[in-house]
């Protein structure tokens, strides 16, 4: 023991004992306390436990005081804290079947679109749906999803989409409108439906085309309407033209070595369009230089995507289209019905013949593809020239039709017109669609049923149609109109079925139940053919319940409903051989001199108005104009010069007695003396973002010239209307001459890297960066190594047509807000992807070429040094990432991006407060707030969520367990990410072809994401 | 003692820098009495109540973004940073003149610095007041500007030491404490002067505290000195760091037009260019309604003028460099960066800025406009337009287009830039109105010393 040098003396329990023991007489002790508070005892405590404070009670030390000071000032600021809102947690009374809270699950259903399918596989994360994807079983989707299907998610959660029943505008309910049902089917069943009409827009579904014939069966003297703006009448009629019969055709792009698009934008819009833009860039994959490429020639008179794919293109107006095609079939020795064709001005004269040689080399293996929005004439003209071609049963598949009822739909709604006119019509049940807003504008149908004061300041007259109910997912132009609106049902929220392209069969299965009580088609006839209670679950499982037999047909409904297809359903290849004379009149009437030529089309984002109020697809960057939020009248170069017009400036478009002011729009490679407008905008009732944008092109459409008239006059009024694009903001010199340094510059730069086949043949190099360029490994400090993976993305420009899946896709996966025109005026998009696009060559026909930009994940990121607060900081895995709580804003590493990547929150954009948009968004991502920078992370959560589902499983991520949003969407497969540090790997193998080039690679920022050079295919014997 | 100061003082230029006639009590009397006992003009009333509202406007401005965010600028992407960088680095720049003129100028012995030494560092300190509410306000969340600061903190995050931004911050507070201290320590003696001479109360008590106890004794003076000199050799790099660390925010990015080695010098040379045309632009008016036409003299002016001509010139050559550089490198980036400026949308401004900067004042090599009061004033603030079109221009221009001509696109200022900008200068001139009325502007006991020296030089002859 070490001596005691205590002045007091020590104390140990065995004297507090002894001390007890001689005290003299009783001695009472209330406590230990009692008895220890002696100087002793407080020694004795010291030597035993010496960090505890020497300190007698009732007495604060200096230390107590600094320590309740602070934990003052804690709890104070605690207090000044946001109060959290009381959140209650309910628990599942009944946990459902492999939910796990945290992990998404997928299920399989279908989008229809124009009634046609396409399969999706929808994300859902606790019950709610969050991300459309593409369903790789489905034979249109093969994993890929479109613009319109992914921003569809969207429009679910729409807050502006009706909620409740209304009868006349008032709130009704669900039940009063069955009494109403029923008491006009106790009418209509006396008069046998007569004055019962339907009209829907196309109708693939087996079983609602059943419910409806079961309709038309109780009411004999009803009549089903079919009518969609943007349908395809013109395909219909030529496939009767050409077999006098509706058939179906679909298209083997797999097969097709030469193809020949006349006007039609087969990459991006029609029935099959993903799979055919798959096909057809598989056809175009080019490794080394044994590699072949399938050829594409395009007319056309709006730029379009497929436009810009072509190894040859050339720019006409419709009818020369027309004349193009008839002289190619006359040349091929198909009968055109007319005299002899010259090729149509502005074509080349060896230019036709070398086609055609093209053509004939390739018996079996080309293609003619018609336009959806070309006469039926065309189609038919197509339709012989492919059969001449030897394509049929090849590259051209024909079946019977994929819709149930297959009809001329402008006619038919001229019908429906002419019997409301002629006061026959007393019910009309209108399921979805919006034909006050689209209906050809001489129908006047908006007068029928609300008809105009015969005298001016006079009383209206009554309606022509006593009873109009419309069921729809909005509360539209015509739902106003409309006695009775029910709320529709998205396909996300309600069962159904229908059809993809080759006549597949998908059963659409809803994610979630409606959020706003909305009613599905199949329930509203249910009510009219007197089973109001049936649940379209069981509508749609009874009838394919009666359609196959009976044995195991659970387990076909539930494969059917897992896989997202009805296996063995695609409708079987006929063998049909068309007409010799089907009588090919010129579908266009002459114009006088001077009067343009008018094009409609359906618009590329909002398409014929359906998505007018979705923000993704109005934000969207239109291809090749890059326009957003707006439509336009666009027209060449030469004519907007002869018309002294430039972008922005108001023209009036006089056209058959009708007139209408529009933004002109200058577009490089459109054709001459001829205006393209687009439809679907000039809505008056959309809903918040929809309404009153853009000006409405179906006032100036008639029915005779659904897709393309003559005679349109236009007259500059002077006026300025703002634009809000998010490129090109000087592409073409104030007098549409020539231009101007975007583009120039952009292969002054090298970021484009575009060759010849038979170049690239014998320079396999040709894009490689020179050495001097590269100086990788100038350095002096050694290299990061990046042991495990490390992450990279190939970009192929060669397979890229610009349609804009990834931008949506990136923008439902992240959570990236809209931003609205105005901030997108002034340079705030806020995508993380986009696709730069470049023009090259004369104004009148100039090669368009895509090049979706990302951000790079340079090695050298220049963001990162100069980021004063490590916001953005490079992973051990290659990564650039984001720390968007450290982010003070200070925008300095958007600043230093050589790539304009980065992505600045300058004002709260993402929507914080409405109650409906809070599901749908992503739960693994962020929602960024304001004064924070953002920009791609190649998904890192996906990349996060493979890893740890590798670990579970003891293994290494395999090449494809990660598909980043955009590479996932990508129909081409454009992009593709992966480890680079596996040789296996796919986007390994793409950078280490020989086309593998990166951005301003001289700026040795060492990007992650390259780029594969574009390859033209042309005909050699076709010059310039 | 009047007849000793007929003589006035003689330099090598031989023109006074003191009127003739002066003594002692009559310079103290004389810049004294504009604080003491003349009351408060009504032109003072006037100016200070349009430069206060125009600070209020600042105010509005700066809770309108607070509010909403930098949305509200024309700020986007690629334009990142616009008027506020341009601002704050124009502010900066104007501050520095008045640091050159108290401490290299002193240091160097330049006697005529004395008239203008005070209000230039009052000048400093408010421009450099200004120059810092545009970097905290210019960012996403400014509630956040303390992360910037390397202080300990549990979760052991740190500045990132590589960003030149972090460098600012160190610069920036550095060079405001620094004139600060100078300013105030400068200011003691002259403090302890009103001190004793003020009649009312209050006032005592104000400089009497202000003046810390100051009485002139020899150990007082010879701290005095001492003080100055040290905080005037601590004050000597920083006018040539805090602009070149500046400078660094662009050189140090790969952005053409900013990656440049020629920034620090010309970026120093413009900071002096812009500083002593501020000076030139207060002084004069100044001069004139103050009446203190003996104190600064002509001598002044004059001296200032052949300042910017030097500091211009330096700056001609940068903007010469710049031009020959873009060719020279063979960096096909440079070169259309440098065309762009000369010929794309902001040519207007490019070539304004080449008008006010060297063009116009080319004028001053003449001896007859550098003696010409209304012609040195309108240079000075031409001068002061184009340093404030040359931050613009290398910000604005070399961002707007760079490397992806996808991502080029314009700025245009929104009514909340121009709100700020106008707004810091309403701070400045609203703070330089405070200081004229409530400290002496002139440094009376440098003032006397010079009073003495010439009665020294009198003497001898």
């Amino acid at each position: 023991m070490a001596a005691n040098d205590n002045p007091h003396q020590r104390l140990d329990l065995v004297t507090i004992q002894a001390r007890l023991k001689e005290g003299s007489g009783r001695r009472y002790w209330q406590s230990l306390d009692e008895l220890a508070d002696t100087q002793e005892f407080k020694d004795y405590l010291h030597h035993e436990f010496p960090h505890v404070p020497d300190q007698s009670p009732g007495q604060v030390s200096r230390r107590d005081v600094l320590k309740f000071m602070a934990a003052s000032a804690a709890f104070a600021g605690l207090t000044a804290c946001t109060k959290l809102p009381t959140e209650k947690i309910v628990p599942y009374v009944k946990a459902p079947e492999e939910i796990v809270p945290g992990r998404p699950l997928f299920y399989a259903t279908a989008m229809p679109f124009s009634g046609i399918a396409t399969g999706v596989l929808v994300e859902s994360h606790m019950g709610r749906p969050t991300k459309i994807e593409g369903n790789p079983d489905h034979p249109a989707s093969l994993g890929a999803a479109d613009a319109f299907a992914q921003a569809s998610i969207l429009t679910l959660y729409d807050p502006d989409r009706p909620q409740v029943v209304t009868r006349q505008g008032r709130i009704s309910t669900w039940s009063a409108f069955l009494d109403a049902v029923n008491e006009v089917r106790a009418e209509q069943q006396v008069k046998k439906g007569e004055g019962l009409r339907i009209l829907t827009e196309t109708i693939t579904s087996p079983t609602l085309a059943d419910q409806i014939q079961n309709l038309l069966k109780q009411f004999p003297q009803a009549k089903w309407h079919q009518y969609e703006p943007a349908g395809r009448d013109a395909v219909r009629e030529g496939s009767r033209l050409a077999f006098g019969q509706y058939v179906n055709s679909y298209y083997r792009f797999d097969r097709a070595d030469v193809i020949l698009a006349l006007d039609s934008d087969f990459l991006c819009y029609g029935p099959g369009a993903l799979r055919y833009a798959r096909d057809f860039a598989d056809k175009r994959r080019v490794v080394d230089a044994a590699s072949t490429m399938n050829r594409l020639y395009v007319v056309e008179s709006t730029p379009s995507n497929t436009g810009s794919m072509a190894d040859h293109r050339w720019a006409l107006t419709p009818q020369g289209i027309e004349g193009f095609a008839r002289a190619v079939a006359q040349q091929l020795g198909v009968s055109t019905g007319g005299g002899a064709t010259a090729a149509p001005a502005g074509i080349p004269a060896d230019v036709i013949p070398a086609l055609v040689r093209d053509l004939q080399n390739h018996k079996g293996t080309s293609l003619v593809v018609p336009g959806d929005q070309q006469p039926p004439a065309l189609h038919a003209l197509a339709h012989a020239i492919n059969h001449a071609l030897g394509n049929d049963g090849k590259t051209v598949i024909y079946t019977d039709p994929v819709e149930a009822h297959p009809v001329d739909q402008t006619q038919s709604l001229g019908e429906l017109v002419a019997a409301i006119r002629a006061g026959s019509v007393e019910t009309l049940i209108i399921i979805g669609g919006n034909p006050l807003y689209n209906a050809p504008v001489n129908y006047e149908l908006r007068n029928l049923f609300f008809p105009l004061p015969t005298t001016p300041g006079g009383t209206r007259p009554p309606s022509k149609v006593k009873l109009k109910i419309h069921l729809s997912l909005y509360n539209n132009e015509t739902s106003e109109l409309c006695d009775w609106h029910i709320p529709g049902a998205h396909f996300l929220e309600a069962w159904g079925d229908a059809r993809a392209y080759d006549g597949t069969v998908s059963i659409i299965q809803p994610l979630i139940a409606p959020l706003y009580d909305g009613r599905s088609a199949h329930e509203l006839f249910a009510a009219w053919l007197g089973e109001p209670g049936k649940s379209a679950h069981d509508i749609v499982h009874d009838f394919w319940k009666n359609q196959r037999p009976p044995k195991d047909f659970e387990v076909f409904w539930e494969t059917s409903l897992h896989d997202g297809v009805m296996a063995g359903t695609a409708l079987t290849p006929k063998v049909l051989k068309p007409t010799a004379n089907f009588g090919v009149g010129s579908g266009s009437s002459s114009s006088a001199a001077g009067d343009l030529g008018i094009i409609f089309r359906p618009d590329p984002t909002v398409w014929d108005g359906a998505f007018s109020n979705n923000g993704w697809l109005q934000e969207l960057p239109k291809p090749i104009t890059k326009l957003t939020w707006d439509n336009v009248a666009m027209l060449s170069p030469a004519t907007a010069q002869r018309h002294e017009v430039s972008n922005g400036d108001v023209v009036e478009l006089h056209y058959s007695d009708r007139s209408l002011r529009a933004p002109v729009w200058v577009s490089p490679g459109h054709a001459e003396e001829t205006v393209t407008v687009h439809l679907g905008y000039g809505r008056t009732r959309a809903g918040k973002l929809g309404t009153g944008i853009g000006f409405n092109a179906y006032a100036l459409r008639t029915s005779d010239e659904v897709w393309s008239g003559s005679g349109l006059k236009i007259d500059k009024t002077g006026e300025r209307y703002a634009l809000a694009y998010t490129q090109f903001h000087h592409m073409i010199s104030q007098d549409n001459k020539e231009v101007e340094e975007e583009s120039v510059a952009a292969f002054a730069r090298d970021l484009v890297r575009v060759t010849n086949l038979d170049d690239f043949r014998k320079n396999p190099d040709f894009a490689k960066d020179s050495e001097e360029k590269t100086a990788v490994g100038d350095t002096l400090y050694p290299p990061f190594k990046y042991e495990g993976y490390s992450w990279g993305m190939a970009v192929d420009t060669n397979s890229c047509i610009g349609c804009n899946a990834c931008v949506v896709a990136c923008q439902s996966e992240n959570n990236i807000p809209v931003v609205g025109k105005e901030e997108v005026a002034v340079g705030r998009v806020m995508h993380w992807i986009r696709i730069d696009t470049y023009f090259q060559g004369g104004l009148d026909n100039p090669g368009t070429y895509y090049e979706p930009v990302l951000c790079m994940h340079c090695e050298n990121a220049p963001c990162e040094g100069v980021c004063p607060v490590g916001a953005t900081v490079h992973s051990p895995e290659g990564l650039n990432e984001m720390v968007y709580n450290r982010c003070v804003g200070t925008r300095y590493c958007s600043n230093n991006c050589p790539y304009k990547v980065r992505r600045f929150n300058f004002k709260l954009y993402s929507d914080w407060t409405t109650p409906s948009l809070v599901p749908l968004r992503n739960p693994n991502v962020t929602v960024r707030s304001r004064g924070v920078m953002e920009k791609c992370s190649y998904c890192v959560q996906r990349i996060n969520a493979a890893k740890i589902k590798s670990e579970l499983e003891d293994r290494d991520v395999r090449d494809g367990d990660i598909q980043t949003a955009c590479m996932q969407s990508c129909p081409t497969q454009a992009l593709v990410f992966g480890n680079i540090n596996d040789p296996n790997s796919r986007v390994a193998k793409l950078k280490a072809q020989s086309r593998n080039y990166s951005l301003v690679a001289e700026l040795n920022t060492r990007p992650r994401t390259t780029y594969l050079a574009r390859l033209r295919n042309p005909n050699p014997e076709i010059k310039g | 003692m009047g007849p000793l100061n007929t003589q006035p003082p003689v330099e090598n230029e031989g023109r006074p820098l003191i009127a003739p006639g002066h003594d002692f009590a009559s310079v103290s009397d004389k810049i004294s009495a504009i604080v003491l006992t003349k009351g408060t003009p009504r032109g003072w009333y006037f100016g200070f109540a349009i430069a206060f509202g125009l600070m209020m406007l600042l105010l509005f401005a700066a809770s309108n973004l607070l509010m909403t965010g930098i949305g509200i600028w024309g700020n986007n992407i690629p334009v990142g940073w616009a008027f506020d960088i341009t601002n704050f680095v124009w502010w900066i720049g104007i501050g520095h003149a008045g640091t050159l003129i108290s401490a290299i100028l002193l240091l160097l012995r330049q006697k005529w610095r004395t008239s203008i030494n005070r209000f230039a560092e009052a000048m400093t300190l408010f421009a450099v007041s200004c120059a810092g509410t545009f970097p905290l306000l210019h960012m996403g969340r400014p509630w956040l500007a303390y992360w910037l600061f390397p202080y300990p903190n549990p979760m052991g995050t740190w500045p990132q030491f590589r960003s030149p931004l972090v460098w600012d911050v160190f610069a920036v507070s550095t060079y405001a404490t620094v004139s600060l201290l100078f300013w105030f320590v400068g200011l003691i003696p002259d403090l302890a002067t009103l001190r004793d001479r003020a009649k009312n109360r209050a006032s005592k008590i104000v400089y009497g505290v202000l003046s810390m106890g100051w009485r002139g004794s020899a150990v007082h003076w010879h701290r005095y000195e001492t003080a100055s000199l040290l905080l005037a050799g601590l004050a000597t790099p920083l006018v040539v760091s805090v602009h070149t660390v500046v400078s660094f925010d662009f050189s140090a990015g790969v952005i053409p037009g900013w990656h440049s080695t020629i920034f620090p010098p010309y970026f120093v040379a413009g900071a002096i260019y812009s500083g002593f045309a501020m000076v030139m632009t207060l002084a004069i008016p100044i001069r004139a309604f103050y009446k203190l036409e003996d104190f600064i003299t002509m001598r002044h002016l004059d001296n200032m003028a052949k300042v910017l001509v030097a500091t211009g010139m330096i700056v001609a050559y940068g903007y010469m460099m710049e031009t020959f550089m873009a060719f020279y490198s063979g960096s096909q980036y440079d070169r259309y960066m440098i065309m762009n400026r000369m010929t794309g949308p902001y040519a207007v401004e490019y070539w304004a800025l080449i008008i006010c900067n060297i063009a116009i004042p080319q004028a001053l090599w003449s001896k007859r406009v550098r003696n010409t009061i209304p012609a040195l004033f309108i240079i000075s603030l031409i001068i002061n337009v184009g340093m404030w079109l040359e931050r613009f221009i290398i910000i604005v221009t070399s961002l707007h287009r760079d490397f992806l001509p996808s991502s080029w696109g314009m700025y245009y200022p929104t009514r909340w830039d121009w709100a700020t900008y106008v707004g810091t200068i309403g701070l400045f001139v609203a703070l330089l109105f405070l200081f004229l009325r409530f400290l002496p502007m002139i440094s009376i006991f440098e003032m006397r010393q010079l009073v003495a020296e010439t009665d020294e030089g009198a003497k001898k002859e």
